[in-house]
């Protein structure tokens, strides 16, 4: 890929992998121009295994054959590096600490209890895990009010770093709301700044074409389901 | 240089990560007041400042607040950008490497391994302490021919791994293992001792007969626990 100055760029990822669209946001907020080398479900490239020992896992980005990986970290030094473009991560150092806080918030506290909604083997399981996503979403929904300061995203006029952070679980965030029987994890009522950041965040040049249909990913989501089931019945 | 403005930390007595906190603030030279909470009657403070985890540590810089041990180092470096050392080196890969490492300690495997060989007996103890094994085999790997995680100066994924020279002999004296030792851990038995030979970090530690007892405690409870709900 003809890149002039930005060098050889290349993503490990798959399209459904949330924490893959964040480098893919990233780099388009930038325009840069990358090869997107993508995994096949179920199995894992000698490229991936080579470029990320420590995890083994997506995304990957390899930016002239050196390695950066975690999908948040890979976000920083995208805006690091390409400092050109517009800028993802705010420039006062207590509203980067803010950033970084959801960024970590959504990774630690909120998205492990899509996994739990979604491979929970009971309904009290999955209860409980929807309960803490509605909390989750209280949360964000105060926090945006906070931070976007009448704005349209977290970053104020332009997508910023928790934007990518939690936008790219957009589509994961539908899909759960369909296949939980119309649970409302978005509410008009409890969340009203969030859902009019989603749409907000979802027609973004930047995200547009990352961001996959939601039947798409209820789609992939129910392989994924049945695969971590037979992989739990086979240990 | 950043005006300093009044900067006050919330932390507890043993609490590992605000220890890292004392350490970067200290190493820059930066007065700050230290409030050490306790965490079973928590500070109003503590729930104004931090209300989405109520936990420590956290930064009160001129009223305002930082919370999370990592985003609170980062946070640290850029306002007292002139204060060395750097926490963070300037080359992005090598930032991005660093932010990775300390990430690993906290939220990947080895503090969560540490855990479960700690508060847990037979298979699940076993398999903690197989974990802590593949997790020490790797940052010894990272670590070989480097004086520090962050290259020949001290930086955020030393502080990060600081718990191991403390704590580790604690867990050692408690649960009657070897976790790290010279042999099997070489480059992390030298990276321990470099460490604890800076001035700022060996006064810092918690007084060792008190962790002791601490961790103990904890251990006893938690067996307790699981003894009663499986029992």
């Amino acid at each position: 890929m003809a890149n002039n100055n930005n060098g050889d760029v290349k993503l490990i990822g798959a399209w459904p992998s949330p924490f893959v669209m964040r480098s893919r946001i990233a780099f388009n907020i930038k325009s840069v121009e990358y090869e997107f080398l993508e995994e096949k479900f179920g199995s894992k490239s000698e490229l991936l295994l080579k470029s990320n020992p420590v995890h083994k896992k997506i995304p990957v980005l390899l930016h002239n054959d050196k390695p950066i990986c975690e999908s948040n970290i890979i976000v920083e030094y995208i805006d690091e590096v390409w400092s050109a473009g517009p800028s993802i991560l705010p420039s006062d150092a207590h509203d980067r600490a803010v950033a970084r806080f959801w960024a970590a918030y959504v990774d630690e506290k909120w998205f492990p209890n899509v996994r739990g909604a979604l491979n929970a083997s009971s309904e009290e399981a999955k209860n409980a895990a929807v309960g803490q996503l509605k909390e989750g979403m209280a949360l964000l929904e105060g926090a945006y009010e906070e931070i976007s300061k009448g704005k349209d995203f977290f970053g104020g006029e332009k997508i910023g770093f928790i934007d990518i952070a939690f936008g790219s679980m957009l589509a994961w965030l539908r899909a759960l709301q369909v296949m939980l029987g119309g649970v409302k994890l978005l509410d008009e009522e409890k969340t009203p700044g969030l859902c009019k950041w989603a749409d907000k965040f979802s027609a973004d040049p930047a995200v547009k074409d990352v961001l996959p249909e939601t039947d798409k990913i209820i789609e992939f989501a129910k392989l994924l389901v049945a695969k971590n089931k037979a992989a739990a019945a086979s240990s | 240089m950043a005006d300093q403005g009044e900067v006050k930390l919330l932390k507890t007595w043993s609490s590992l990560f605000g220890l890292r906190v004392v350490w970067a603030l200290k190493l820059k030279g930066i007065p700050y007041e230290s409030v050490d909470e306790d965490l079973t009657n928590k500070s109003d403070l503590l729930l104004q400042y931090n209300p989405v985890h109520t936990k420590v540590p956290v930064l009160i810089h001129n009223g305002k607040s930082i919370c999370e041990s990592l985003v609170i180092l980062e946070y640290i470096d850029e306002t007292w950008s002139q204060n060395p050392p750097r926490l963070l080196p300037r080359d992005p890969i090598q930032r991005a490497s660093a932010r990775f490492w300390a990430k690993f300690m906290d939220e990947k495997q080895a503090l969560p391994s540490m855990w479960q060989a700690f508060t847990k007996e037979g298979r699940e103890q076993e398999e903690g302490v197989a974990s802590i094994a593949e997790n020490l085999k790797l940052l010894e790997a990272e670590l070989e021919g480097k004086k520090f995680l962050g290259g020949e100066e001290i930086g955020i994924p030393d502080f990060a791994l600081g718990w191991l020279v403390n704590l580790v002999p604690v867990f050692e004296e408690i649960l009657g293992l070897k976790i790290v030792d010279e042999e099997r851990h070489p480059s992390l038995s030298e990276w321990s001792r470099r460490i604890s030979d800076i001035p700022v970090i060996e006064e810092s530690w918690p007084p060792r007969d008190k962790l002791v007892t601490k961790w103990a405690a904890i251990r006893d409870h938690f067996l307790a626990t699981a003894r009663a709900s499986s029992g």
